[in-house]
């Protein structure tokens, strides 16, 4: 469409059309459709289809040419005040933002009151307005580079200023240039058809569409056609250019591709072929072949291939693994939290007291989400919200389950948070997240899950945010909760010493599957998978400090691309051509299972 | 809290200053001789002469700005020579009118923008969201003057429902219903425009709000989804939306210009156009200054607002 309008444009001077500005008042006002003129005469009796070809060639042109105008003078303040950075930046930037304090078109219509009407003088005005939009956009882009190494590297090389910017600079914040024009070409057409349409742009006889709206408008009911014709023309070309503004900045968008966009549903998508038979173990949970996948466009993210695990009551079982192993993705497809799309889950159940969770309708989904089973997150200051008070927040929880009147929520919600041990419970219920420390919005965190005395926590490394000491303290807050309450936890965490301290039974997760499962004590002491072994290796012992899991080397499979046979294999020492040739199975040894086909402690 | 109130408030006085020096300068830059081009050229001499005393132009330019400036704080914003009064008085006349007008329509985009907003969020890629993502399309491309010119044919040429002019009927009018009756079709073509601005934003907000991690934990505490999107979600999206109102009210008062000229609504936007046809520059600079100074003012108050709903700003 723009296109045709663009097309038609350039071609005006060769197109068979009567002469625009030809009056005939013979022809005046006829109707569209009328012999000799498609869309009628004007009030001159002026052909208005060539008047229509002509406004559009010059409101384009004068539009293009502000925004030109506004994009150069724009971005290179932008450039100059974002390169320069420290005193030139802030006193630019305050003078871009006193321009800003003017209503847009209020400060287009003093310049050309000084200037005084004109199509040439509007064109200055809607640019000069449009120059602070500019600069501030390019400048945040330019900071954004000014810093970067290449930038540096110019600089120690002896470059000017000037050849920096225009040889390592400006190729960067084009697209930001591109993407600011594209969305303000539209509005800059439109502000200068309505200066026209005031009386303050073009002049008689020149005519652009605003003007032709200005005289149509005279004649506006006895001529109808003389003002709807232009004004369809500066709405289809406007609207054009917001399409193409929005396909160009989408174009540019990575977020929009991945589905990053998206609004999560309220429940993960489940999307099972067959439902696992019931085989009740009659423990708390029971998780049976959950398959969780991320489905981006044609790509699939196998995050959880398959897991099974049980939880009796009042037991506490840590599923380990390096980031990206599946062990969240695990966690939160027990209540349905994994947001989809992208996620989806593919396969298997979660009896929580043999009910069947992913087959749950939504409310029946959301009276389990907060009473028997809770959720503990990582970093409280995300997870809270941030405009609603702690005790409201805790208030709102209690009320979602039972109907209790708000001040008996509040004093339970006080109580609990006595309870996790927060020194001052009742002013700790009445600020926001963000005024408390990390260990104590942790607390509120546990507090929070336990509102409906659930029978399961499920704590999504709850303390790996935290420093050393109070991770400490949290650690022996949810012990003690545990002996004493009996809830059963999953807890999930890349930490060894952390499983050692709080956990019975330990899950080692990699690639989206259990590799080796057991009593922690016995995982601990005699691990029989290559994986589990390097893993133990990387607890800190005390005094020497943290290390991390990147101290094995190599990294994870990519999840859209898992290999054949043991998912372990390239990082693996004990590796053989039989580990690449299928599946393996979990097999079990006594009450130690183990993904591997020559364990430690075998001969190999 | 007050500290930073008052903060807010003091911040403002460097604007307003700064809004006073790029006005006079403006004016400063008019080329040729300023009395000249302010009485026009068929000015006697006299009066040029008088007017260049009036006007301090024969001191420098800094020292004009501050006697500028002092006369404005007494609210002496000069003589308008095309209507033969204090600007101040004309201004403040027509100055109600727009703010009802300008009013009107925020309150308009703002109710319309939310709820827009709001559901097409809810609905992401249903058919209502992309019916209303459409007609947001549609809203934020049209000439808002050619879209005033085509209601007023709908409904006062051809349905006869709604006056087509002015503020008040010629004949028998002046109460609330009547300006209600004149005020439909003016704040609704005027406030068409914000709200697909600000329906749009909300919309990304939300999204962008609805895959925060709090609004799992909403989830996860067993919040009903109506509480998720409506409370949880909303007032989270609420906090970057509205600095977009404040910037729309920019927009809406400016776009009264266009509004008041179609509808003939006797407001200071069609005030400025008269002046500038007529060379009335002293006019169009009390016009400026003023409604400028409510914009800022009104940013005051989006601002506060803002500090009353997010409570990490304040520290
Ligand atoms: S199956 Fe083979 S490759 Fe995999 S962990 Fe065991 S020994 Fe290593």
């Amino acid at each position: 469409m723009l296109l045709a309008v663009l097309g038609v444009a350039l071609l005006a001077p060769a197109l068979p059309l009567a002469h625009p500005d030809l009056t005939s008042p013979a022809d005046r006002l006829k109707p569209p459709f009328s012999d000799g003129a498609i869309l009628g005469t004007d009030h001159l009796g002026r052909d208005l289809l060539s008047r229509l070809v002509w406004g559009t060639r010059l409101s384009l042109a004068v539009g293009v040419t502000a925004a030109l105008l506004a994009a150069i003078v724009g971005s290179a303040i932008g450039i100059v005040a974002g390169y320069l950075g420290g005193r030139a930046d802030h006193l630019m930037m305050r003078g871009v933002d006193m321009l800003m304090a003017f209503p847009y078109i209020l400060l287009a219509l003093a310049i050309v009151a000084v200037l005084g009407p004109g199509l040439l003088n509007a064109l200055y005005a809607v640019a000069v307005v449009n120059i602070p939009f500019f600069a501030r956009n390019i400048r945040g882009a330019t900071v954004a580079i000014a810093h970067r190494e290449f930038v540096d590297a110019a600089r120690l090389t002896g470059m000017s200023g000037l050849r920096i910017i225009g040889s390592e600079i400006l190729p960067n914040v084009m697209p930001v240039i591109v993407i600011a024009m594209s969305t303000t070409v539209g509005w800059m057409i439109l502000e200068t058809a309505g200066l026209s349409f005031l009386g303050l742009g073009s002049q008689p006889p020149q005519a652009d569409l605003g003007s032709m709206l200005g005289e149509g408008r005279k004649l506006l009911i006895t001529a109808p056609h003389a003002s709807v014709v232009p004004g369809v023309m500066i709405f289809v070309i406007v609207m054009s250019v917001n399409l193409l503004g929005d396909g160009v900045r989408d174009a540019l968008d990575p977020r929009l591709r991945s589905g990053a966009l998206s609004r999560p549903a309220a429940a993960t998508r489940v999307e099972r072929t067959d439902t696992p038979e019931m085989k009740p173990t009659g423990a708390l949970l029971e998780v049976e072949g959950l398959r969780t996948e991320f489905q981006v466009g044609p790509r699939v993210y196998r995050a959880a291939g398959g897991v099974s695990f049980e939880v009796a009551a009042g037991e506490c079982l840590g599923i380990i693994g390096e980031s990206g192993s599946g062990k969240s993705v695990t966690a939160l497809s027990l209540l349905g939290l994994v947001a989809s799309p992208p996620g989806v889950i593919t396969a298997g159940a979660v009896r929580l007291n043999g009910r069947d969770t992913l087959s749950m309708t939504g409310e029946q989904l959301r009276r389990v989400r907060g009473g028997q089973a809770a959720c503990i997150f990582q970093d409280p200051l995300a997870t809270l919200h941030p405009l609603h008070t702690v005790g409201d927040q805790m208030v709102e929880a209690i009320r979602a389950h039972r109907p209790t009147p708000r001040r008996e929520a509040r004093e339970h919600a006080v109580s609990l948070l006595r309870k996790v041990r927060i020194p001052n419970p009742a002013a700790c219920a009445r600020s926001f997240p963000h005024e408390l420390s990390g260990g104590m919005r942790q607390r509120v965190g546990i507090a929070l899950a336990l509102v409906n005395d659930p029978d399961l926590i499920v704590a999504d490394e709850p303390t790996t945010a935290l420093d050393v000491t109070v991770q400490a303290q949290v650690l022996a807050l949810l012990d003690e909760l545990r002996r004493e309450r009996g809830l059963a936890l999953v807890f999930i965490t890349h930490d060894f010493g952390v499983v050692a301290q709080l956990c019975d039974r330990v899950a080692v997760m990699y690639a989206g599957r259990i590799v080796e499962t057991g009593a922690t004590q016995e995982v601990l002491a005699r691990p029989r998978h290559p994986y589990t072994r390097r893993l133990i290796a990387c607890v800190p012992e005390p005094g020497r400090g943290r290390r991390t899991l990147d101290a094995i080397p190599g990294l994870p499979p990519s999840l859209d691309a898992l290999p054949d046979g043991c998912a372990f294999a390239p990082r693996c020492d004990r590796a053989q051509a039989a580990c690449r040739g299928g599946e393996i199975a979990l097999r079990r040894d006594g009450a130690h299972s183990v993904r591997c086909l020559f364990p430690e402690g075998a001969a190999t | 809290m007050h500290i930073y109130i008052l903060k807010r408030v003091l911040a403002v006085v460097p604007v307003l200053l700064g809004l006073t020096v790029i006005v006079f300068a403006i004016m400063a830059l008019i080329p040729g001789d300023p009395a000249t081009a302010i009485l026009g050229s068929y000015a006697t001499p006299e009066n040029v002469a008088r007017l260049n005393r009036d006007l301090g132009l024969d001191k420098p330019l800094v020292q004009q700005y501050f006697i500028w400036l002092e006369n404005l704080l007494h609210g002496d914003f000069g003589r308008s020579y095309s209507l033969n009064r204090p600007v101040l008085d004309e201004v403040w006349e027509r100055f109600s009118a727009t703010l009802i007008l300008a009013g009107a329509a925020l309150v308009l985009c703002t109710l319309w923008g939310l709820l827009i907003g709001i559901w097409t969020a809810a609905r992401q890629y249903g058919w209502t969201d992309r019916l209303l993502t459409f007609v947001v399309l549609i809203g934020i491309s049209v000439p808002s003057f050619w879209l005033g010119l085509l209601l007023i044919l709908l409904f006062a040429v051809e349905l006869r429902w709604l006056p087509a002019s002015g503020m008040f009927a010629i004949y028998g009018g002046g109460d609330l219903p009547d300006l209600l009756r004149h005020l439909i079709l003016p704040a609704l073509t005027l406030s068409v425009v914000a709200t697909g601005v600000i329906a749009r934003l909300t919309r990304a907000a939300m999204l962008e709000m609805l895959r925060q991690d709090f609004i799992r934990t909403a989830r996860a505490k067993g919040v009903s989804e109506r509480r998720v999107l409506y409370v949880h979600a909303f007032k989270a999206a609420l906090v970057s939306v509205m600095p977009v109102i404040g910037v729309q009210a920019g927009f809406v008062l400016g776009g009264a210009v266009y509004i008041e000229t179609v509808f003939q609504w006797p407001g200071v936007g069609r005030m400025l156009v008269q002046a500038i046809s007529t060379r009335d520059i002293l006019l169009v600079q009390g016009g400026v200054v003023v409604v400028s100074a409510c914009y800022v003012l009104f940013n005051l108050l989006v601002d506060l607002a803002q500090c009353w709903l997010d409570p990490r700003i304040q520290t």
